[in-house]
């Protein structure tokens, strides 16, 4: 880790964006008091992780990357056996209903499908009702539809006014999800900024596409209104049209891997 | 929740957990019924030339009940935490405010509650197939040995689980340890067939102490009537139990050890 310099809000949802392998998980575990840092100061709802007591503890609540429920406990079981940890607790039948598990309650965990099984990591994150959740690549290794469904669940904090730390690698995970994003690569942030504008992406040159005679022509610009002025003028003042005209600017994901793999380079 | 309350809440989940799990539920309290049912249909009829002669089904009773008290407290733990702390959760319940001796004290609590059980159980069957007198009288000698061993393997159960880097060692590993001692220290083999050289042998591990304890605290000895607590066996068990203490809180950690 290089220079991380992250401030996140009282009630957004901030995506921390990056490469396997880039430092996600090791900033995460730092900010959740699971790991000592070597540097620099961090500051979680006011106070230092490093040192943080129980009152802290029931402030925040965390999902982790992997991990595996009891497989013998029943959902309201495992949610019950959390609940009891912290000392104003929402109702677990609630926390139940929120993440979307209500036909299931009585299930044991061991039963349950990927999603559910991360709806429920969820809920039992959300039972102490924190103000603030950690969440570390909630989706990685699901299948759309669990992802849908866990999509759904943390959208659902939002609405509860819940802080939420969350982890990804998934480009559209974080602009279906996230208010903000930092990407970070190589140990560093090397963008920041909300889904729309990341990377400058407006200002970023445009790629102009058209057929010449049967021949490709790309013409990249920063000026797109003129450049576009300029050729469609000289082609109307030739009679010709401009066959299969396209403008094209990067996306997301382009700004991403141009990003990401920049900071690998510089490794 | 007051830490006490928190024990005894995160002891009643450990224990549905515990009765819910075909392996444990088989293993802790399966296995030393079947052990004993088939030590005694074997060797039956026979004697043991302890205490100047007893019936073997006399021997095999505390013999098991040693077995059970082990294998609910050091192999039951070992087995359970590693699988706890490789799935992620142990590190889980290190992010939430119950402070962490809770959650050793709920699975000490549940295995020296399933350990006091098994006493129950190998006793009545004891009594009622084999006919094996249960000392009524020395109750609060077993009760006292028992839970001082209990609570000894305990503390080295945990501290094993810091030699066991993954759920699929677990079990080797456990039984590559308590399997062979079992047979050493007299709990297999009757004492009378074992030469004194395997014996002392197994005077240096604690399986073979807190066995001597149990036996002499269930059967009584003849002519030494009321000593019931072998003192010098239960101290240095409870001295394997502190060195397992100090390892555990120096070498226990809650983060997965694999990938």
């Amino acid at each position: 880790m290089r220079g991380i310099d992250l401030q996140v809000e009282a009630g957004e949802v901030f995506a921390f964006l990056g490469p396997n392998g880039a430092g996600k998980t090791t900033t995460v575990e730092i900010l959740e008091g699971y790991r000592k840092r070597s540097g620099g100061e961090v500051k979680v709802l006011g106070e230092d992780p490093e040192r943080a007591r129980r009152e802290w503890r029931e402030r925040i609540g965390i999902v982790l990357q992997s991990c595996r429920l009891d497989p013998y406990l029943t959902v309201r079981e495992s949610l019950e056996l959390y609940a009891g940890y912290y000392a104003t607790p929402r109702p677990v039948e609630e926390v139940v209903e929120l993440v979307g598990l209500g036909g299931k309650a009585d299930e044991r965990t061991g039963k349950l499908s990927g999603g559910q099984q991360r709806r429920l990591d969820v809920g039992m994150a959300l039972v102490g009702d924190p103000e603030l959740l950690f969440l570390d690549e909630p989706t990685t290794g699901f299948d759309p539809q669990a992802r849908r469904q866990a999509w759904e669940a943390i959208a659902g904090l939002r609405q509860l006014g819940k802080t939420v730390f969350l982890t990804t690698h998934y480009m559209d995970e974080a602009q279906q999800l996230a208010d903000r994003v930092a990407i970070i690569a190589g140990g560093e942030v090397v963008a920041r900024g909300t889904p729309e504008d990341l990377g400058d992406r407006e200002n970023q040159p445009a790629t102009v596409h058209y057929r010449e005679g049967g021949r490709e022509v790309r013409v990249e610009t920063t000026t797109l209104v003129k450049t576009l002025h300029e050729l469609t003028g000289q082609a109307l003042e030739r009679g010709e049209d401009l066959e299969g005209l396209e403008v094209t600017r990067p996306t997301l994901e382009d700004v991403y891997l141009e990003l990401t793999a920049h900071a690998e380079v510089a490794e | 929740m007051s830490g006490l309350a928190l024990v005894g809440h995160q002891f009643r989940y450990d224990q549905k957990a515990f009765w819910r799990n075909p392996a444990s539920v088989f293993f802790t309290v399966m296995f030393p019924v079947v052990l004993l049912l088939i030590f005694a249909t074997v060797f039956g009829g026979q004697t043991v030339d302890v205490r100047g002669g007893i019936k073997t089904t006399t021997y095999y009773v505390p013999a098991i009940i040693t077995l059970s008290v082990i294998s609910a407290t050091m192999q039951s733990l070992a087995m359970s935490l590693v699988i706890a702390r490789e799935d992620g959760r142990l590190k889980r319940s290190r992010g939430t405010p119950m402070p962490p001796w809770v959650f050793i004290a709920g699975r000490v609590g549940n295995s020296i509650v399933v350990a006091l059980m098994m006493l129950a159980l190998l006793a009545a069957i004891g009594r009622l197939l084999y006919g094996v007198d249960v000392p009524w009288d020395r109750l609060p000698a077993i009760v006292a040995t028992l839970v001082v061993g209990a609570a000894a393997f305990c503390c080295l159960g945990i501290a094993l689980t810091a030699a066991i880097p993954s759920q699929d060692a677990a079990a080797p590993i456990v039984n590559a340890l308590l399997l062979p001692l079992y047979f050493l220290s007299g709990v297999f083999i009757p004492d009378d067939q074992l030469p004194s050289g395997v014996i002392h042998f197994a005077d240096a591990f604690p399986i073979r102490h807190f066995f001597e304890a149990f036996f002499d605290a269930y059967v009584p000895a003849h002519g030494a009537g009321g000593a019931s607590i072998s003192w010098d066996n239960l101290a240095i068990v409870a001295i394997w139990g502190v060195a397992g203490l100090l390892l555990s809180i120096r070498f226990f950690r809650w983060t997965p050890r694999g990938g």
